[in-house]
């Protein structure tokens, strides 16, 4: 779920009215609207995910209580669960208890027992009558291992790469570095995983990939998550180094590079402090975007190397029809790439000084 | 160290000149061709005055200022166009273009200084412009952060930037254009530079604005006593500041001499078409700008002989040496020289008969 994105408002070449220091009270103010606007964007999420979810089923003549029942079902148990679902309430009915639910948690009733769903609820999934809340939160510390690492060593990675080929163009290194970053842009998770796992994993029998949570092994965690990181950090490094090239080389052309050498400063600060400073501000915009993003689930990553996070749930979830899931994780998704949007912004005025928070 | 150790530095430095450009060559190797940006330009400048350098865009004023302050070969990286640079150039008693890059940096902000054109391009947008003063003293003097930063106040007030220990903190976004081209004086200025290069400082500025900074410099060289280069196209700016005129044209001088001689009785053709297009308020309005014929030569492939001769509304009188041989300097008068194949006579008379009445 890697959707990219440009950096708000174009990438650092913006010209703003003088006097643009933000004053507390309207950066307080600015936040207040932002988190307000979160919450009604993620409100507006739920509302088209479920009514595609909970509809479709409905239009395509597919009984929701029936996928929750099984197939076998007997007609008394059918009609008991959509009783206690409330699937045949209106839908805008079912929309405010599930938000309801979300919030403050629900009972399910249908008078004969009474099932008590925590907040936040997300429901029960159809497939083994588990909570989905459970599910999401067990699912996601796999999903954030993948993310933390695989962004610390694409950035470290990407960056460098991206810093030497600017200032080595034209070189040996410059045209292999992006040849491979070429090659790591074309190349499909599932390619690359599939190779990594072929060699390390089944050939030379080095890398054991069964994952383990963090907290119970350590070791395991890491040796589980070595090839899923770098499969991944290798197709965002590729980005990230043709991106910081890209910016670096346009950063060296402008004129005030040529006042810092005027001034009489050493290369080393000319490059690794005037260049750099202006080269990360697009990288970083792009970084919390991608971030955000993949927090909703790396889907190939995940599925390539069998890893339990949110991407695999989902996958699982849609070939099993298993709707709150999907419903649940699309919600997660959302959440993070819309918070991500808002950190990014917030971030954007701390790194540019010319960005004024309004 | 022997005492009686033989001079071993074949060329010796100028006596008596602070600067001294020898000759100095800047060609760039493009897919095209070879581009001869500055081709044999020798000129020299004293302590305390100014040197106004004139001339068309690409006629290589900036290539030459750039040469001057070693920005040429500063920062190369890869297989960016290397520029090929000859001749010399001596800053006080030093010769920059055979001296180690290294050396020539420690010198560059120190002993030479340069103010751009464009002041919002040329301040980083992203440190304040307290912070850029501040580094730009503390490469060349071990002092503490809070000396350097009142020396950085101290330069703003000076350049006229009201309460500069408030704006100290602020961005260059945050000046006007004016005060923008002020900060950059003053972050020129904070080593006591004897060479100070201001390339096209007013070009960028509102009108009104442009005659503070040109006053600004002005009063700021009497204060610290520097040489200055003022590189315009505007021969207005020069006749406000400028000791002594180079007009060049193709990478070459034409004329060059005093500001006085240069304005009152030009010898070249070329400082005459300047002139016919310069606006004065002292001239009836009726009379319209004659501008000089054509556009600035492709520095590629120069043309042959007088470089100036296509566009030369005198040529014909000269015959064919003017596309074959290349004028040089000729004294013309007191330390006043110009490179044009017209003899003498013929153009004191063409000046004072044919141009100076319609100026």
């Amino acid at each position: 779920m890697a959707a990219r994105g440009g950096p708000p408002g174009g990438a650092g070449r913006l010209r703003h009215p003088p006097g643009a220091t933000a004053r507390p009270s309207t950066v307080l103010a600015y936040l207040i609207r932002r988190l307000t606007a979160v919450v009604v964007m993620l409100l507006i999420v739920t509302l088209a995910t479920f009514a595609i979810f909970f509809m479709i089923p409905k239009l395509t003549g597919t009984d929701p209580a029936l996928l929750f029942v099984g197939k076998q079902a007997d007609p008394a148990a059918i009609e008991g669960i959509r009783e206690k679902m409330g699937l045949s309430d209106p839908v805008l009915v079912q929309f405010w208890k599930f938000v309801e639910g979300l919030v403050a948690g629900r009972d399910y009733a249908n008078g004969v027992d009474v099932t008590h769903c925590p907040a936040p609820c997300f429901g029960y999934s159809f497939r083994n009558e588990q909570e989905v809340w459970p599910v999401l939160t067990s699912r996601l510390p796999v999903t954030l291992s993948l993310a933390a690492g695989a962004c610390l060593l694409w950035v470290i990675g990407g960056v460098a790469a991206g810093v030497v080929s600017a200032l080595k163009r034209g070189s040996v290194w410059d045209r292999s570095a992006m040849s491979v970053a070429l090659a790591g842009v074309s190349l499909p998770i599932y390619f690359t995983g599939l190779v990594s796992l072929a060699i390390f994993s089944y050939a030379l029998d080095l890398i054991n990939v069964d994952y383990e949570p963090l907290t119970q092994n350590p070791g395991k965690w890491f040796e589980s998550l070595i090839l899923p990181w770098i499969t991944l950090a290798f197709l965002y490094a590729a980005m990230y180094a043709r991106l910081t090239r890209a910016t670096m080389l346009e950063i060296l052309g402008e004129d005030y590079i040529r006042t810092a050498r005027a001034k009489g400063l050493g290369e080393g600060v000319v490059i690794g402090k005037h260049a750099m400073r202006s080269t990360m501000t697009p990288i970083l915009t792009i970084l919390g975007l991608d971030l955000g993003a993949l927090l909703g689930g790396a889907v190939l990553t995940e599925t390539t190397f069998n890893l339990p996070g949110l991407g695999q749930g989902a996958v699982r979830a849609i070939s099993d029809k298993d709707l709150p899931i999907i419903l649940g994780v699309t919600l997660i998704a959302a959440f993070f790439i819309v918070i991500a949007n808002l950190v990014v912004d917030l971030l954007y005025a701390v790194i540019d000084p010319r960005v004024r928070l309004s | 160290m022997t005492i009686n150790q033989p001079e071993l530095v074949a060329p010796r430095a100028p006596a008596g000149q602070f600067l001294a450009v020898r000759d100095l060559r800047v060609h760039f190797p493009t897919d095209d061709g070879l581009v001869k940006s500055v081709d044999g330009l020798s000129f020299t400048l004293d302590k305390g005055r100014t040197l106004g350098i004139v001339g068309e865009s690409g006629s290589g004023k900036s290539v030459t200022s750039l040469a001057v302050m070693g920005l040429h070969t500063a920062g190369l990286h890869g297989n960016q166009v290397r520029a090929r640079l000859s001749g010399e150039i001596w800053l006080d008693g030093k010769e920059l273009l055979g001296s180690d890059p290294d050396e020539v940096r420690r010198l560059r902000g120190r002993e030479m200084a340069m103010i751009f054109q464009d002041p919002l391009s040329a301040l980083h947008p992203y440190f304040t412009i307290g912070h850029q003063i501040v580094e730009a003293y503390r490469v060349h003097n071990e002092v503490t952060r809070q000396a350097a930063r009142k020396r950085a106040v101290e330069l703003l007030d000076r350049v006229g930037i009201p309460q500069p220990d408030k704006r100290a903190k602020d961005y260059p976004h945050q000046f006007s254009g004016g005060m923008r081209q002020r900060v950059m004086i003053a972050m020129a200025l904070v080593n006591n530079p004897e060479l100070l290069i201001a390339d096209e400082p007013t070009t960028a500025l509102d009108v009104t604005v442009q005659a503070q900074i040109l006053d600004l410099i002005r009063d700021l060289q009497k204060e610290f006593g520097s040489a200055v280069i003022i590189i315009t196209h505007d021969l207005g700016v020069v006749a406000e500041l400028a000791d002594d005129i180079l007009v060049m044209y193709a990478g070459r001088c034409v004329e060059k001499g005093p500001a006085e001689q240069v304005f009152t009785t030009p010898r070249h053709p070329y400082t005459w078409g300047l002139l016919g297009s310069m606006p004065r308020l002292d001239r009836e309005r009726s009379d319209r700008l004659i501008p000089v014929k054509g556009s600035p030569p492709s520095l590629i492939n120069v043309p042959s002989g007088c470089a100036f001769h296509p566009r030369c509304p005198y040529g014909e009188r000269v015959g064919a040496v003017t596309r074959t041989e290349v004028p040089v300097l000729r004294e013309v008068g007191p330390r006043h020289e110009a490179a044009c194949h017209m003899a003498a006579e013929e153009r004191s008379r063409v000046w004072t008969e044919e141009i100076a009445p319609k100026l």
